[in-house]
């Protein structure tokens, strides 16, 4: 692989950094604008209730108070997936923390006094917060108003194969049922919202969220505004794990609330509120059965999925996209079938967070490989890497695999952990090894009509070079890495380069930050508009220079003929010799880049992605069996990231997604108690410190990826998907118990230890009706 | 009542209803927001300052209880004149950094610990910070960045 790149691969330092270590850089909640007021939002207290009546009327009266907003006297329509929410809750609150009423006033103390003035009359309605109960005969409707049975609103399915045929095929069945918790993107910094309306009635709007295009078409849309007079402007983000990618109901009603108080308004939400109010990891429970032959050649995979998405459907609800992926493409499969309901539950509903229903199917299908390696009698590395995906697969739903290191990463992990000499052997230290790997997008993933991004570049008479990308940066060190792209197409020193990407005024179109795209889509967009920029910049030097520009090379700011060592010219005056002349002429160029990718069909067959990644971890635990506490003593970590345009923020990606991954495993969760989140505070919430955070060792494993910007794939996900099922599988070398659930928090496991919960192996299965197979 | 503190070395005198939070004096008050909030409970670390050369999370800190008190905030940690400090600097260099949201804070109890002559060790350190939450990095790039700074500092 090339390696004498000037910028490419070299371990760089953000961009952003000296700013964020001296507290310079301004977040949402640094921001103010003129005349600017604080909002408050009142919630429902219940998990679903009727609203009888909304009174404000002493609200109104407090002095101080700029506005009150509720159903009754604002004009809004539904939004989210399927249109099944609405911001102010008109006629009904499905779950805790949904919104009812707000206020705009002076200041923050202000506001919440006139919002516990504001009467709301409720008739409480029976709620289900178990997606299993949901799913019964006579459950309580939770969406009365839509045509749907059983509080499903949505259902995936999938099929290829003969799954008769396949059982029979194979020597060893393993069936088991694996679930996961609601947990919380949980970024340190909580969602704020701005929102202004100019003399002229345009609007601004200042927010952290992520996908700012389709925010902005979102609220133009639910609030009857006309589009092309929004503004929408990300400050710096700090954090969103997923967590930002939705519009939430707090958007439109910071707006609605700077309507009608004619002033700006801020709606910053508390911790609490995080936690209540914005978007979760929807809790996804998984009977999953893997059949292999005698040699360990998989025969097929059989999930049945149930997707407790809470009260509404955000793009979270399409998480089970994700993990079908999984089902069906993770290793040689083949035959495989998914059958996945969504459910509506009285609980604050699912979004969009960092692996996107991968750690969840992950953790099912990834524990399957050990149990069923353990009843062949085979080593479940040899299992994994018997079974791995090669380049040149297509797998079951069309996906095109090509780059592909997943066999390098497992005999990565491999050898690292020592895990052929240990495995199986410190059950007496109750200490044990167990692996994971995934596979996930890796190059975009089209969900939407299109996966693209723009990108812009202008290089000005001082040789600054302005790349403006439609992409955003949430702290994941995109904009340091499009810098890069930029500074090594171009041949220019990276100081030279700027990025911008804040403003919809002035960006170009991007679906968004999601799926791990950024590098690969926002970094390609980038590289075309840099390699115009340089044929640009080629052909100025070329008339100053007396030579073909297909003659010329560019290294560092400095054109030159190869083999001519005076015939040189620093870029900027090449710059400076179009612009400064009679019909003169500035550097600036543009790019879209779309991927070259489809949607999936209705049966849920095509290439979502124009390249995928892949990882592998070994973790190593150690169990107090008389507590059940879980200690994580070391994680290695292998991840295919195509090419490390900055290593050492591809090592920040796996090392941050990592330890939140850990956190899934061990400790987050919001469990509910009578509809709510009894502690919705950081602390009982479970997140890893310092202190819980084990050692990882990262190995970044370069693959080359043909589509990639200089070979790179995504990475912003990778970390966070392996540590559930691989700490699980470690709990299982350690104890003899099969976690069946995360996180496993002690008093889980202990109980588990009680009953000796084990794999379920049938070793002479033959086709039966699935219901008998579990 | 009124509170006569010095913030960064610069004498503060300010009427004060006592039971403000230091934190919204520091960023209501006077401006300086480089000091983040992300749970005003006392969790997350994030609105660390050093108060008569302890750390504190800011949000739970009165201020009728430290009038007199010096106070240093992410603002005043490098000193007069300077950018950054050595600490700063190996936050920059060792990619300790990635949202930012909790640096702030994770710095000013860091550059505390150091001064309090924290063992040059990874352990001590991770339990010298385990009172600041950062959700982006898992730790480990700040753990070496404060490391390196504890060895250098040594010497
Ligand atoms: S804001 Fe003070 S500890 Fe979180
Ligand atoms: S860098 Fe984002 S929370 Fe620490």
């Amino acid at each position: 692989m090339r390696s004498d790149y000037a910028v490419v691969g070299k371990r760089i330092p953000k961009l952003d950094a000296p700013d964020k270590v001296t507290g310079r850089t301004t977040y949402a909640d640094d921001l103010k604008m003129s005349g600017l007021l604080a909002g408050a939002i009142k919630r429902s207290p219940y998990p679903h209730a009727r609203i009888l009546s909304v009174d404000a009327s002493a609200a109104e009266a407090v002095p101080g108070v700029y506005a009150v907003v509720h159903a009754g006297n604002v004009t809004q329509r539904p939004f989210g997936y399927g249109h099944d929410n609405i911001p102010l809750k008109d006629r009904v609150v499905r779950c805790v923390g949904d919104e009812v009423a707000a206020v705009a006033a002076v200041d923050a103390a202000t506001a919440q006094s006139a919002l516990d003035l504001i009467s709301v009359e409720y008739e409480l309605l029976p709620a289900v917060d178990d997606p299993f109960e949901a799913l019964q005969p006579g459950a309580p409707r939770i969406h009365d108003e839509l045509d749907i049975e059983g509080n499903v609103s949505m259902e995936w399915n999938f099929q290829t194969g003969d799954l008769a045929e396949a059982e029979r095929r194979s020597a060893v069945i393993v069936s088991g049922s694996y679930s996961s918790p609601q947990a919380a993107p949980a970024p340190i910094e909580t969602h704020v919202v701005i929102a202004g309306f100019d003399a002229d009635g345009h609007l601004e709007v200042i927010s952290p969220v992520h996908m700012v295009f389709m925010y902005r078409k979102e609220l133009a849309d639910c609030l009857g505004l006309d589009w092309r007079r929004v503004t929408v402007r990300q400050p710096p983000v700090g954090g969103s794990f997923g967590g930002k990618i939705d519009i939430d109901a707090h958007d439109f009603i910071a707006v609605m609330l700077a309507r009608a108080a004619g002033r700006p308004v801020k709606l910053a939400m508390s911790r609490e509120e995080e936690f209540t109010g914005t978007r979760t990891r929807q809790p996804i429970h998984f009977r999953l059965r893997t059949g292999a032959a005698a040699d360990g050649t998989l025969q097929f995979r059989h999930a049945e999925v149930v997707s407790d998405n809470g009260a509404y459907n955000a793009w979270g609800s399409h998480a089970l996209l994700v993990a079908m992926n999984t089902v069906t493409s993770m290793y040689r499969v083949g035959t495989s079938r998914l059958a996945a309901k969504v459910v509506y539950t009285n609980k604050n509903y699912g979004g969009s967070v960092r692996g996107f229903g991968n750690p969840q199917a992950t953790f099912a299908v990834e524990q399957q490989m050990e149990e069923l390696a353990d009843a062949l009698g085979m080593d479940p590395m040899d299992l994994r890497l018997k079974n791995a995906n090669r380049p040149g697969d297509v797998t079951p739903q069309g996906l095109e695999i090509t780059s592909c290191g997943l066999s390098e990463c497992l005999e990565t992990v491999r050898r690292k952990s020592g895990w052929d000499q240990r495995r199986g052997r410190m059950r007496s230290q109750h200490r044990g090894l167990g692996a994971a790997a995934y596979v996930h997008v890796g190059g975009g993933a089209r969900i939407y009509g299109s996966d693209g991004c723009g990108a812009m570049i202008k290089i000005d008479d001082s040789g600054r070079v302005a790349l403006i990308s439609g992409s955003s940066e949430l702290g994941q060190g995109s904009e340091t890495a499009l810098a890069m792209i930029v500074a090594e197409t171009l041949g220019v020193p990276l100081e030279a380069v700027s990025v911008s990407h804040d403003d919809t005024d002035v960006k170009p179109w991007d679906v968004g930050v999601h799926a791990s795209r950024t590098t690969f889509v926002a970094g390609n967009a980038a590289r075309m508009a840099a390699a115009k920029a340089r044929d640009e910049l080629l052909e100025a030097a070329a008339e100053v220079l007396d030579r073909p520009a297909r003659s010329l090379t560019i290294r560092d700011g400095v054109i030159s003929v190869p083999g001519e060592p005076t015939a040189t010219l620093r870029y900027e005056k090449a710059v400076r010799r179009r612009l400064l002349r009679e019909g003169s002429s500035i550097i600036m160029t543009s790019a879209f880049y779309d991927p070259p990718t489809q949607r999936q069909d209705e049966n849920h067959i095509g290439n979502i992605s124009a390249s995928y990644g892949f990882g592998a971890h070994v973790a190593e635990v150690e169990v107090d069996p008389d507590t059940g506490m879980v200690r994580v003593l070391g994680l290695w970590a292998a991840h295919d990231v195509g090419r490390a345009i900055n290593p050492m923020s591809c090592e920040g990606q796996i090392e941050g997604g990592a330890v939140m991954g850990v956190g899934l495993a061990l400790s987050e969760e919001l469990p509910v108690e009578d509809g709510r989140f009894p502690a919705p505070n950081l602390h009982d919430y479970g997140m890893p410190t310092a202190m819980d955070a084990p050692p990882i060792d990262v190995t970044l494993i370069e693959t080359a990826d043909e589509l990639g910007p200089f070979g790179a794939k995504g990475i912003g996900e990778g970390g966070i998907i392996l540590p559930p099922a691989a700490i699980a599988n470690a709990v299982a070398d350690a104890v003899g118990v099969r976690p069946r659930s995360y996180p496993i928090r002690p008093w889980r496991l202990r109980r588990w230890i009680e009953t000796g919960e084990r794999s379920h192996v049938d070793k002479h299965p033959h086709p039966v009706p699935d219901e008998n197979a579990r | 009542m009124r509170i006569s503190i010095t913030v960064n070395g610069d004498p503060v005198v300010r009427p004060v209803d006592p039971s403000d939070t230091l934190l919204s004096v520091l960023r209501g008050q006077l401006h300086l927001i480089g000091t983040k909030w992300g749970c005003l409970t006392g969790d997350c670390g994030a609105c660390t300052v050093i108060v008569d050369g302890r750390s504190v999370v800011s949000c739970l800190q009165t201020v009728g209880q430290i009038d007199g008190a010096e106070i240093t905030t992410i603002e005043g940690i490098a000193g007069r004149g300077r950018m950054m400090n050595d600490l700063q600097e190996a936050f920059v260099t060792h990619g300790a950094a990635q949202c930012g949201f909790c640096t702030p804070g994770m710095v000013v109890a860091a550059e505390q610990l150091l001064r309090d002559g924290v063992e040059p060790d990874g352990a001590a350190i991770r339990e010298g910070l385990a009172g600041n939450l950062c959700r982006c990095t898992g730790y480990s790039k700040i753990i070496d960045a404060v490391l390196s700074v504890a060895l250098a500092r040594m010497e």
